[in-house]
């Protein structure tokens, strides 16, 4: 590293530590942007990829009303995944690299995705779980140091705050329902429980890029801390609804004021992260669908579309 | 007005818009582009919210509820045309489909907010007329796209187009339940729009470089109950929660 190099370092993360958002025509080190540009388009895919597994249910949700909240709600991931694109555009990549890289199968998504939604209540676990755990993580990316996630993230927090209060109020219909609504509510509780918990991704001790985000202020709550806050929040929930989390150590800590809670199957988080999940497979072959097979055409027919009217409009002024 | 005309003549109306609102759905999260999801998913939650509000009027009329209405009729009671329930067969068919549905509903609407005898229709026709103008925005402008882009979008929409315009007569061709309606008042004689939906099309086609001719034969039938084989499957999706775990709330 130069001397001058050294000098901008010093500046980037002076700034930094004044909580001075840093913004995209800034100096900023390579592997701020290598480590943004990862975090943020695995965001965006996640977003995208699931649209997925809850958009398996639109077509059969079992009343107008709640299909129409799950339309509205996969359509809100949706333009989630457009608004992360384009943070990490400002980075320097464009959406077409993204999605060939998702497509090829070298860009990650939350693993949460490789899960299969078997019934109708897992539509109210993936709403209150999954989006209950990822808004604990988006809350802390409001205040992330780069400046065009941050404001992505304040937009999001707000419709995924609503689409955990559906999932919830979705779990308490059916908790409220009859013997056999319950008991689908717990099933996917059963399911549903500890890949929630694996979201926050691995321990403090074996995070990868853990500490230096931590520096950099991308991460300002460690994956630990971020787990037990969900948990602690979850248990009282969960007895609202009157159904068992499926956790025989879960337990209060009177001396730490926080649950304790069971050993996590980290086996079965990385076999999933390696693509052999039950889902892998088909999610991968959806996307690579919808956008190589059924979808580069269509991309390519308004590409053309727009030169020639581009050409006959010059040809007009002509 | 009569009660069971005016019941059977909205069903007509909001199951073109739940079917075709089910075959969207189908599409969401499996298009071209994130910014196509986008649009197919609001037209479709449009369509949607249409449906459920005409379901609504009718539970008011018959004194049973909307979701009784909209997912536990039998087959032969679902009374939408056969266009609708056409499949997603690749995206030329899903904008082509929408287009001719889009293009008929601006005629079907203005009509409707026009004449109908109903407070509640012509209330429907005119929030509706709002939200058609933007589907017809998209679906024509992505005529234009697939039509006149390459030679591949060109045959497809094509082949589209060609598969599918047996299905516009039924349209416009008077039901049993739209006799009945336009007697009554309550219900508008699309048949005398034949020749202005035809001179949109020309046109639109001739920009979009399509050819067209007129069909050698049409079909019909699903105003009047009977449906294509697509129709028992999409049912099947859309029943399957309320036949399999009947007198549920959810």
């Amino acid at each position: 590293m130069t001397a001058k190099e050294k000098n901008f370092e010093a500046l980037f993360q002076a700034k930094i530590d004044q909580e001075i958002k840093i913004e995209a025509k800034d100096w900023m080190p390579d592997a701020y942007r290598k480590t943004l540009v990862r975090q943020i388009s695995q965001h965006a895919h996640s977003e995208i990829v699931g649209m997925l597994p809850e958009g398996n249910w639109i077509t059969r949700a079992p009343s107008l009303r709640r299909k129409i909240g799950l339309l509205a709600k996969v359509q809100d991931e949706a333009g989630h995944g457009l608004y992360l694109y384009s943070a990490a555009e400002t980075l320097g990549t464009t959406r077409g690299q993204m999605m060939d890289a998702l497509n090829e199968g070298k860009a990650k998504y939350s693993s949460i995705f490789n899960y299969p939604t078997i019934t109708w209540a897992d539509i109210g676990a993936v709403g209150w779980l999954v989006d209950g755990a990822a808004i604990l993580n988006q809350v802390m990316l409001t205040r992330t140091s780069y400046g065009p996630y941050a404001r992505a993230m304040v937009r999001i927090c707000k419709e995924e705050s609503f689409h955990q209060r559906q999932g919830f109020d979705i779990m308490m219909s059916l908790c409220n329902g009859t013997a056999e609504q319950k008991a689908m509510a717990q099933d996917a509780l059963n399911r549903w429980w500890w890949p929630s918990l694996m979201m926050f991704g691995p321990s403090d001790a074996e995070s990868q890029h853990s500490e230096q985000s931590m520096i950099w202020k991308i991460k300002r709550k460690s994956n630990d801390t971020l787990r037990q806050q969900f948990v602690d929040a979850t248990v009282d929930q969960a007895k609202i609804l009157g159904i068992t989390i499926p956790d025989p150590d879960l337990s209060w800590n009177e001396e730490k004021g926080h649950y304790d809670f069971g050993a996590i199957d980290w086996d079965e988080f990385w076999q999933v992260v390696k693509g052999n999940g039950i889902c892998n497979r088909d999610r991968l072959k959806a996307r690579r669908a919808a956008y190589i097979t059924n979808g580069k055409w269509v991309r390519d027919a308004a590409i053309a579309y727009a030169e020639k009217k581009q050409q006959r409009d010059i040809s007009k002024v002509a | 007005m009569s009660k069971s005309i005016a019941y059977r003549y909205t069903l007509q109306i909001a199951d073109n818009s739940l079917i075709l609102g089910h075959r969207l759905t189908e599409l969401c999260g499996h298009c071209a582009d994130t910014e196509i999801d986008l649009a197919i998913s609001n037209i479709a939650l449009d369509l949607l919210g249409q449906s459920r509000m005409l379901f609504q009027y009718a539970a008011s009329l018959s004194g049973s509820t909307e979701d009784e209405i909209a997912m536990l009729r039998s087959e032969g009671e679902y009374v939408n045309c056969l266009l609708v329930e056409q499949q997603n067969e690749d995206f030329s068919q899903v904008i082509v489909r929408q287009y001719l549905f889009d293009t008929y509903y601006t005629l079907f609407l203005k009509a409707l907010s026009q004449s109908s005898s109903s407070d509640e229709l012509r209330a429907f026709a005119n929030k509706t007329i709002k939200e058609n103008a933007y589907h017809v925005r998209f679906s024509r402008a992505w005529l234009m796209r697939l039509g006149d882009g390459t030679q591949e979008s060109h045959d497809k929409t094509q082949a589209s187009l060609d598969f599918l315009k047996p299905y516009i007569q039924e349209l416009f061709i008077p039901s049993q339940v739209d006799t009945a309606a336009i007697a009554d008042g309550v219900g508008v004689d699309m048949s005398k729009y034949v020749d202005q939906f035809h001179t949109t099309l020309q046109a639109d086609f001739a920009e979009a470089t399509l050819s067209w001719e007129a069909p050698k034969y049409h079909v019909s039938g699903g105003k009047d109950g009977r449906h294509s084989e697509h129709m028992g499957f999409i049912l099947s999706e859309l029943q399957y929660m309320q036949r399999a775990y009947p007198n549920s709330e959810w």
